[in-house]
């Protein structure tokens, strides 16, 4: 294999593991945005996980698989929102509780659907790839990878210069004056934290119908936290997210490479890299208060009583 | 003071109602299901013992986390501090390996309590020093304590005749629990339980430094008006809830476990959460409140052998409860009025 060729396989791999962590983490950008702090990014990703799976397996289309991922995020978030937006619960509380009730849930549902082999999502291939030849392994993705990238920018867009994207920067900065305003501050947060559930989900359905593919317990394995880490790194900004998930793929992925060139580590301290990557870039963004206090919605995680 | 009582027993009922759904949906027959889950695991004195085996890690981590929880400290990473605790413990036990004595247990005790008091003081550091989310740091070191514990018992504390399974060799006698009630595997670490509870309530109801963690929790602002110093709190309720969740951990290994296997603890430290908030963050009620939980797990246990439902309905069952408490929580403390339409003009 020559140099060229290495490289580009790690970047293919980069890519590939940082998918998951580029779909959740956008997802709860859009949240935190609106104002909604949501902790149970990692019990979406999980029933994402198995419902994609479970679809997958039972109709033999990765489509299905892909809907029903999304759409059991969906359902989870809304259960968040119904708690948090509408019954006024700590949002804190009940994103762990969320991520409990998922983690058990997935374990149930997912039971039967232990150790089925299926085969991975389809790639799509970038038009006129013939004429790159060895890049094949980077532009021929699957369309959970080709979403992520093509969200990052899209929702750049429409936070930044949409009408509708402003609306849901005033919710999340100041859900008071936005309500003054007349602006539905309960339902921009639903359809914000609904958003975040589907990417989830998708996130979720990436590892358990592409990147493995197959369906273990607690599979996603922290990433809905790291996940978490990542829009605080990102300040809150969908670009910065972007470039944060492929720093993370690639430390993900280093341990299996640093094995590769003989670095006489054990397996278990190289896995450790991701999570301690995660603490060491939080504190990092965080050690600057006033610069977090500037990017963070000023509303996030707070209740709104429209009395008030 | 009664009202703060009606959500948790309500959401205890909601739970059993939705369970006897789940039962039925999953195709077993419901009331069989509840005796064999809730029943059945406590109608001997041995099971009412190991109630009280199952409850005493639980009951330890949720008397640290909720001390915190007032404070608005979330430590959430009680799992890793266990694990930390479990293992400082145990290594001091394997490291005096025939040459113990009376003062073996002691000083695993002690370095059970210290292991999950620096695992804990990380974020405490990161929270004060540079302002990182305890939250997403606590939980971050319990993925980096769950490889450095397999890392142990793959590696250097692997038992030497254990024929390479990956666990410690048992731990000798002087280097366990001594039991309570003979017979059973109730062990003196439920005492260990009673002595943190009365502290707890000590601190929270009759001291001035509880005072200010509720103070810190319930108006940020009044607190900081008053003086009280936040970085202080954030030290106090980390290294308890750690110090706590480490001996809870050492307590399991010299207690029902007695060597450093695969899994030291099924969850404890997470469930303890829901521990915590079940009882009100009081201490008294979070004891209960670990009793109930620690019977969602014997009643998992009982319910797999007796009718082959699946283990993971416990982490259904435990994060049902959870919900239906922040829901009854709303529902108990807020009136519903029919808002007053506004004046016209």
């Amino acid at each position: 294999m020559t140099g060229f060729e290495t490289l580009i396989g790690i970047l293919a791999a980069t890519i590939a593991a940082a998918t998951p962590l580029l779909l959740a983490a956008l997802g709860e950008l859009v949240v935190e945005r609106a104002g909604v702090l949501n902790l149970g990014v990692e019990g979406m990703m999980l029933v994402g996980a198995v419902a994609g799976f479970a679809a997958a397996v039972a109709t033999g289309s990765p489509a299905a698989g892909i809907a029903a991922a999304a759409l059991a995020g969906m359902v989870m978030a809304l259960l968040f929102g119904v708690m948090t937006i509408t019954l006024l619960a700590n949002q804190v509380a009940t994103g762990l509780a969320l991520t409990l009730f998922g983690t058990g849930l997935s374990a149930l549902a997912g039971r039967d659907f232990v150790g089925i082999p299926l085969n991975p999502l389809p790639r799509i291939a970038v038009p006129g790839l013939d004429l790159l030849p060895g890049l094949e392994p980077l532009l021929s993705q699957d369309v959970l990878v080709w979403l992520g990238l093509a969200m990052a920018p899209a929702l750049a867009l429409f936070l930044g210069r949409s009408r509708a994207g402003l609306v849901l920067r005033a919710v999340g900065e100041n859900h008071g004056a936005a309500h003054e305003l007349g602006h539905p501050v309960a339902a921009v947060r639903y359809g914000a934290v609904i958003f975040g559930g589907a990417m989830a989900g998708l996130g979720g359905a990436y590892l358990s119908l592409a990147y493995t593919p197959m369906w273990a317990e607690n599979m996603t394995a922290g990433r809905g936290w790291i996940a978490l880490a990542l829009v605080v790194f990102a300040t809150w900004r969908p670009g910065r997210v972007l470039v944060g998930a492929w720093l993370f793929g690639g430390i993900t992925i280093a341990h299996l490479h640093a094995q590769g060139m003989g670095f006489a580590v054990p397996a278990q301290f190289l896995s450790m890299l991701p999570y301690l990557a995660t603490i060491a870039v939080l504190v990092a963004i965080s050690r600057d208060a006033a610069q977090i206090r500037l990017n963070a919605p000023a509303c996030l995680g707070k209740v709104f009583h429209p009395e008030r | 003071m009664a009202m703060a009582w009606i959500a948790p027993v309500l959401a205890v009922g909601l739970t059993l109602g939705a369970s006897l759904a789940l039962f039925a949906g999953l195709g077993f027959p419901p009331l069989a299901a509840i005796h064999a889950y809730f029943v059945q695991p406590i109608s001997s004195l041995r099971g009412l013992a190991e109630l009280g085996v199952k409850a005493t890690p639980l009951a330890l981590c949720a008397l640290g986390l909720g001390i915190g929880f007032r404070a608005n400290v979330w430590n959430i990473g009680a799992e890793g501090q266990l694990t930390m605790g479990a293992l400082a413990g145990g290594g001091v036990a394997l490291a005096c390996h025939g040459s113990g004595g009376w003062w073996l247990l002691p000083a695993m005790l002690a370095a059970g309590i210290a292991g999950g008091m620096a695992w804990a003081a990380i974020p405490a550091f990161l929270r004060n020093r540079y302002h990182t989310s305890e939250i997403l740091t606590s939980l971050m070191l319990t993925y980096v304590a769950a490889l450095f514990h397999a890392w142990l018992i793959h590696g250097p504390l692997r038992d030497p005749d254990g024929m390479g399974f990956p666990e410690s060799r048992l731990f000798e006698p002087d280097a366990l629990l001594p039991m309570l009630l003979p017979g059973t595997r109730l062990h003196i670490g439920a005492l260990f339980v009673v002595v943190a509870m009365a502290a707890a309530w000590l601190l929270l109801a009759r001291s001035f430094l509880g005072f200010q963690l509720k103070v810190a929790g319930l108006a940020p602002q009044a607190a900081a008006l008053a003086g009280f110093d936040r970085h202080r709190l954030v030290w106090f309720s980390l290294l308890v809830s750690g110090g706590l969740a480490g001996l809870a951990g050492v307590v399991e290994v010299a207690g029902p476990i007695g060597q450093l296997s695969t899994t030291i603890s099924p969850g404890y430290g997470f469930t303890a959460i829901i521990v915590a908030f079940l009882g009100r963050l009081h201490p008294i009620g979070m004891v209960l409140a670990a009793l109930v939980m620690a019977l969602s797990y014997l009643g998992g246990e009982a319910a797999q052998i007796a009718l082959g439902l699946p283990q993971a309905v416990t982490g259904v069952f435990q994060g049902m409860l959870l919900f239906f408490l922040l829901a009854s929580d709303v529902l108990v403390h807020y009136r519903v009025r029919r808002a007053t339409p506004p004046l016209p003009g």
